[in-house]
C-alpha cells in the first residue's frame, strides 16, 4: 500500500459557466472508508463522480487518486451504475460483463479469456450459479451483483456507486449494500456511494457528504444529518427525524420519498 | 426453356422458373466470382450484424442501403463504377447519421428523412439511365452474374478493410454497445467508436447491395445475427454462428438462383428467414427450460 490516500480533494470547485455546483470541497478517503453522498438533484453528485472518473475537469483545486491526478480510464477507480433494463436477447452473459470490466477497454478482439479471474470475481459476489445466464434474464438484484464483480475487475482502490439501488426492492437493496460493505472490508477499497436514500446504507456509512444548494457538509451521519444543519444547507426549514434506526428527512425537496424515477 | 413460352401456366412451369438444374456445371463456372463474393459478404454481414443488433441499428442499415442505391444509380447514369457509387452513397449516409444521430430518437428521425430522399434520387437516376432495365432492377433486388475479376477484387478489398477495422475495435465496441455507461466511465471513447462503426457499416452495406440489392440488405446484415443470438449468448459462439448463417444464406441463395430465372434475393432471404425461424423455435424451448441449469434459486 502506498502512503497516498485512495482519494483526496483539496479546495476543489466545479462550475459550469456562471453556476457553481460546489466549491471549497476538502475530502480525504482512506482505504476501506465508506462515504455516502447525499443531496437533491442538480447538487453535483453526478459531477463529483465524473470528476473522480477523470471525465470532468475541476474548475479549481485538486483531486488526486493514490496521489496522482484523476485521469480518464484509470484502473484505480471502479464504477457501479444504476440498474438499467437490458434486452434479454442481447448476447451477453454475466461472465462476459465481468470480463469487460477487466479488459473491455483494450483494442483488438482479445486473446485471454481471464476465465479464472472472472470465476473468482463472480464467486466473491455470490453470482457463480448464474454466470452463463444472459444478463437480460437476471433479476435487478442479480444484475447489480454482477455489476459489483465487474467493477472489481481491475482491483480498484475506490469503488464509485452511482445510485445502484434505484429500482431495487427493499430486500435487494439490503443485499446489494451489504455486499458492497463486505467488499470494502475484504479488498480495502474505499467506497463513494451516491444515493437519494440514506437508510439502506446507513449501517455501513462512515461519513456523509451532503451536497446542497447553499453549500455542503461532511462528517459522521449523526453530525451531518441534523435539522439545524440541513435547514442551513437548504435555506429553508428541514426536519430530521429518527425512528427505529432510520432517518427521515422532512422538507428539503425530494427526501420525503425515496425512489426518484429519473436518474438525473 | 420451351416451357416458359407456353402461355398456360402450370405448376411445373413455376417450378422450372424457380429451380432448374440443367447444365448446372457450366452455369457454375460462370458465377464462380459471384459465389466468392457471396461468401465474403456473408463473412462481413455476419460479423457486422452482431453489432447492428447490439446497437439497435436495423433502421440505420435500411436507410444507408437506400442511399447506397442512389449512389449506385448515379454511378450507372454517369458511367462510373457502380460499386464505387454505391460505396460513396452509403459512406455519405453513414457519416450524416453518425454525426447527427447520437441519440436513438434523433437517429431514427434523421434516417426517416434521408431514406425516402435517397430512394427518390435513385429512382430519378435510374429513369434517366438509357441502358438495360435488368441492370436497374439488379440494384434493388440483387444480381449474380455481374461480378467480374476487377469488381471481385474491389469487393474483397472492401471486405478486408471492414473485417480488419472490426477486429481492431472489437472489444471496446462490444463494451460500448452493451454497457455504454460503464464503458464511458472506464475511458472507452464511445462517441468515436460509434462513428467508426457507422463508417464500417456503410462499407458493409455497399457490399451487400452488390449481391442482394438495396431492398434486402437486412437479410444478410440482421437476420443471421438475430438468429444466432436466439440460441446463444456467448460472445464467441454468436459471431461464429452469425457468419455461418450469413454465408449459408448468401452462397446457398446464389447456388439455388443459378438455374431459375428470377432474381437471387428471394432465395437468399428465404434461406436466411428459415434459419431464423428454426433458431427462434430452438431458443424459445430453451428459454422455457430456463436457459442453463441454475443450481439453486439465489437472491
Amino acid at each position: 500500500m502506498t502512503a497516498h490516500p485512495p482519494l483526496e480533494l483539496t479546495d476543489a470547485s466545479l462550475a459550469y459557466g456562471e453556476r457553481t455546483v460546489w466549491s471549497g470541497l476538502d475530502l480525504t478517503l482512506r482505504a476501506g472508508d465508506f462515504l455516502t453522498v447525499l443531496g437533491p438533484n442538480g447538487s453535483g453528485k453526478t459531477s463529483l463522480l465524473r470528476a473522480i472518473l477523470g471525465l470532468q475537469p475541476l474548475t479549481s483545486g485538486s483531486l488526486t487518486i493514490l496521489g496522482r491526478p484523476a485521469r480518464r480510464g484509470s484502473k484505480d477507480v471502479g464504477y457501479i451504475p444504476q440498474q438499467r433494463l437490458i434486452d434479454p436477447a442481447t448476447p451477453v452473459r454475466a461472465r462476459d460483463l465481468v470480463r469487460m470490466g477487466i479488459d473491455g477497454d483494450r483494442w483488438g478482439p482479445g486473446r485471454h479469456s481471464h476465465r479464472e479471474r472472472v470465476e473468482e470475481l463472480l464467486a466473491a459476489v455470490g453470482a457463480s450459479s448464474y454466470a452463463d445466464v444472459p444478463l437480460g434474464m437476471l433479476s435487478g438484484g442479480e444484475q447489480q451483483r454482477v455489476r459489483i464483480a465487474q467493477a472489481l475487475g481491475t482491483r480498484p482502490s475506490i469503488l464509485l456507486c452511482d445510485e445502484p439501488l434505484l429500482s431495487l426492492d427493499l430486500r435487494h437493496q439490503h443485499e446489494v449494500t451489504a455486499l458492497i460493505h463486505e467488499t470494502r472490508q475484504a479488498t480495502g477499497t474505499a467506497v463513494v456511494f451516491v444515493t437519494h436514500e440514506i437508510n439502506p446504507v446507513l449501517p455501513w456509512t462512515d461519513r456523509v457528504l451532503y451536497l446542497a444548494p447553499a453549500g455542503h457538509a461532511i462528517g459522521a451521519p449523526d453530525d451531518v444529518l441534523t435539522s439545524e444543519n440541513l435547514s442551513a444547507l437548504y435555506g429553508t426549514p428541514v426536519e430530521v427525524l429518527h425512528s427505529q434506526g432510520r432517518v427521515l428527512i422532512v422538507g428539503g425537496d425530494e427526501h420525503s420519498h425515496h425512489v426518484d424515477e429519473v436518474g438525473e | 426453356m420451351i416451357a416458359t413460352l407456353v402461355p398456360a401456366v402450370t405448376s411445373d412451369d413455376w417450378w422450372n422458373r424457380l429451380f432448374n438444374f440443367d447444365n448446372y456445371g457450366e452455369l457454375l463456372s460462370l458465377v464462380h466470382n459471384s459465389i466468392i463474393a457471396g461468401a465474403v459478404l456473408g463473412l462481413v454481414g455476419g460479423l457486422v450484424g452482431v453489432f447492428v443488433m447490439q446497437r439497435d441499428l436495423a433502421f440505420a442499415v435500411h436507410g444507408i442501403s437506400e442511399l447506397s442505391f442512389a449512389g449506385a444509380a448515379a454511378a450507372l447514369l454517369f458511367g462510373i463504377d457502380v460499386v464505387l457509387g454505391s460505396v460513396l452513397g452509403s459512406v455519405l449516409a453513414a457519416v450524416v447519421i453518425g454525426l447527427l444521430g447520437t441519440r436513438a430518437r434523433d437517429r431514427n428521425s434523421i434516417i426517416g428523412v434521408l431514406m425516402p430522399f435517397g430512394l427518390g434520387l435513385g429512382v430519378l437516376f435510374l429513369s434517366l439511365y438509357p441502358g438495360r432495365a435488368a441492370n436497374k432492377f439488379g440494384l434493388l433486388t440483387g444480381q449474380i452474374v455481374a461480378v467480374d475479376d476487377t469488381r471481385l477484387s474491389l469487393l474483397v478489398t472492401i471486405s478486408a478493410i471492414v473485417i480488419a477495422g472490426l477486429l481492431i475495435i472489437w472489444r471496446p465496441l462490444t463494451f460500448a454497445s452493451v454497457d455504454p455507461d460503464v464503458a464511458a466511465a472506464r475511458g472507452v471513447p464511445t462517441r468515436a467508436l460509434s462513428f467508426a462503426f457507422m463508417l464500417l457499416l456503410g462499407l458493409a452495406v455497399a457490399l451487400a447491395v452488390q449481391v442482394v440489392g438495396a431492398l434486402l440488405v437486412l437479410s444478410l446484415l440482421i437476420t443471421p445475427a438475430a438468429a444466432a443470438s436466439r440460441i446463444s449468448a456467448s460472445p464467441i459462439v454468436v459471431p461464429l454462428l452469425s457468419v455461418a448463417f450469413a454465408v449459408t444464406s448468401a452462397v446457398g441463395g446464389i447456388l439455388l438462383a443459378l438455374g431459375g430465372n428470377v432474381p437471387i434475393s428471394p432465395y437468399v432471404t428465404t434461406i436466411s428467414f428459415v434459419i431464423y425461424l428454426v433458431c427462434r423455435l430452438v431458443g424459445n424451448s430453451r428459454t422455457r427450460r430456463g436457459w442453463t441449469r441454475r443450481t439453486a434459486a439465489v437472491a
